[in-house]
């Protein structure tokens, strides 16, 4: 963690006003695909240990400017930057990312964790099995990986990029096809981590989850940044008209894109 | 109609018995295309998988080129090979013509086109699917090659074994740059064609039926591959 970071409680969270608060900023964020352009000029200060929640309707643009925050997608104008510096492959390599499909490798379920602890060079199977206990899996380490149940399977992507002891920790929509249980049990592991110190920023459409979850939620609309507010503010008074439409469930119609 | 029958008993004798002279043949002929899809294996997948994965001017172009080569006619592999290894060509000091390493290479060269095509296609697939989460884990170049070759292993036995199949089963280029010699050079599909000639219908029939018994072989094995990669979702 950057020194000088302190943990905000979820109740008395707020935007953060200086860089020693601030973990993540995106600047004049712009990404545009052919024609369109689908995340508009998004300037962004990202709390250092809370967990952020990304909210929007299908199409908003969460998905999109999760890739750009963990640079797996390269913006077509400004920048993100880490803990103060240009996001580069050091600092991508301490951040993890889990996807809404997990994919896994076509191996064994310790094999998948030993790939990435052997990465990190720290590969051995005390470890392994110490990280597939935690997530509940200790008792398959020898099954294929691919045969695993649908949470079961997004429990091991998890627990594989938590293997990388991440800084940061991207989610997008993990629990999207899942059962409440699977969800619950997603939902107890990123709270373990975040404990320990990993920031989330972790993306969803179920408002019970964010509910749950967040600290602090990011609501995006067409591409564009609508509101960054702390959860119960959010929640409670959301100062944008788009988040209060998404919140009442009324259908936001996507605006032609530039 | 007779003579057939008589030819195909007399086959399925030489079979049972074990003929020396077919275990010879069948044992040369392993001997040939095995080394053959070994050399294919060690140039085409890192061909194959370095395309799969690379990004580069002309990369089309290189597919393309690499899927027609799949078709490339052996008695015109023969022809270069033999051009290469006469007295008179560039290689020609090495002594190979007419040895068992001379159809080695024939068979090397035509089928590792089939390799690195057939190749890089499982491999591009897999290379797609794993991308994003191998970029989000900063996965090195090198460290991803292994994992996409190793995680594709059953699939890409699989192209080992139509490259095996390619091999064992021509007889255009071997014959040219083998010459058929008995006791040397000589294998299944050059020894069928000799036989054929001379009239010997038992031993070119005898064979034949090891042939297409190794070609059976081959799809049970592609198959039982398949079967097992699919059960275990390593496919």
């Amino acid at each position: 963690m950057p020194d000088g970071m302190t943990i905000v409680q979820r109740d008395t969270w707020v935007a953060p006003r200086d860089d020693s608060q601030c973990l993540g900023e995106a600047i004049g964020l712009v990404y545009r695909s052919g024609e369109r352009t689908l995340i508009d000029g998004i300037d962004l200060r990202i709390p250092s240990i809370s967990r952020t929640v990304v909210m929007g309707a299908n199409g908003a643009g969460k998905s999109l400017l999760l890739r750009l925050l963990h640079g797996l997608l390269i913006p077509s104008a400004g920048q993100v930057s880490w803990g103060g510096r240009v996001l580069d492959d050091a600092q991508r390599r301490q951040q993890a990312m889990v996807f809404q499909r997990p994919v896994l490798l076509r191996r064994s379920v310790a094999a998948n964790i030993r790939f990435v602890l052997k990465l990190r060079g720290r590969a051995d199977s005390a470890r392994v099995d110490a990280i597939l206990d935690e997530v509940g899996l200790a008792a398959h380490a020898h099954q294929p990986a691919r045969l695993l149940s649908g949470g079961e399977q997004q429990r091991l992507a998890l627990a594989r990029a938590l293997a990388t002891n991440p800084l940061v920790l991207f989610l997008d929509e993990p629990t999207a096809s899942l059962d409440p249980a699977s969800t619950a049990a997603i939902e107890a592991i990123v709270n373990r981590a975040h404990t320990r110190g990993t920031k989330i920023i972790f993306v969803t459409h179920d408002l019970g989850q964010a509910r749950r979850l967040a600290d602090d939620v990011i609501f995006l609309r067409d591409g564009k940044l609508a509101e960054h507010s702390p959860a119960q503010t959010f929640f409670d008074a959301p100062a944008s008209q788009a988040a209060r439409d998404y919140l009442d469930g009324r259908l936001v119609i996507r605006k032609s894109t530039k | 109609m007779q003579d057939f029958s008589q030819a195909f008993g007399l086959a399925l004798r030489l079979v049972l018995d074990a003929d020396p002279d077919l275990l010879e043949i069948i044992a040369l002929s392993l001997q040939v295309s095995l080394s053959a899809v070994a050399i294919a294996c060690l140039i085409g997948l890192p061909i194959g998988t370095a395309i799969a994965m690379g990004r580069f001017r002309g990369r089309t172009a290189t597919i393309i080129l690499l899927n027609a080569l799949m078709g490339l006619p052996p008695v015109v592999v023969g022809l270069l090979i033999y051009l290469l290894l006469s007295n008179a060509g560039p290689l020609g000091w090495m002594r190979l013509l007419y040895t068992p390493t001379a159809m080695i290479i024939a068979q090397a060269v035509l089928i590792t086109p089939i390799v690195a095509a057939l190749s890089r296609e499982v491999v591009e697939q897999l290379s797609v699917e794993y991308a994003e989460q191998f970029r989000s884990l900063s996965v090195p170049r090198s460290s991803a090659a292994a994992a996409l070759l190793w995680d594709a292993r059953y699939s890409l036995l699989t192209v080992a074994l139509a490259g095996f199949g390619r091999a064992v089963a021509e007889v255009g280029a071997v014959i040219i740059v083998g010459g058929n010699i008995d006791h040397l050079t000589r294998v299944m599909t050059t020894a069928i064609a000799l036989e054929t000639s001379k009239g010997d219908l038992a031993l070119a029939l005898a064979l034949g039926i090891v042939l297409i018994t190794l070609a059976l072989s081959v799809n049970a094995a592609v198959m039982a591959l398949r079967l097992t990669a699919t059960r275990y979702a390593y496919a």
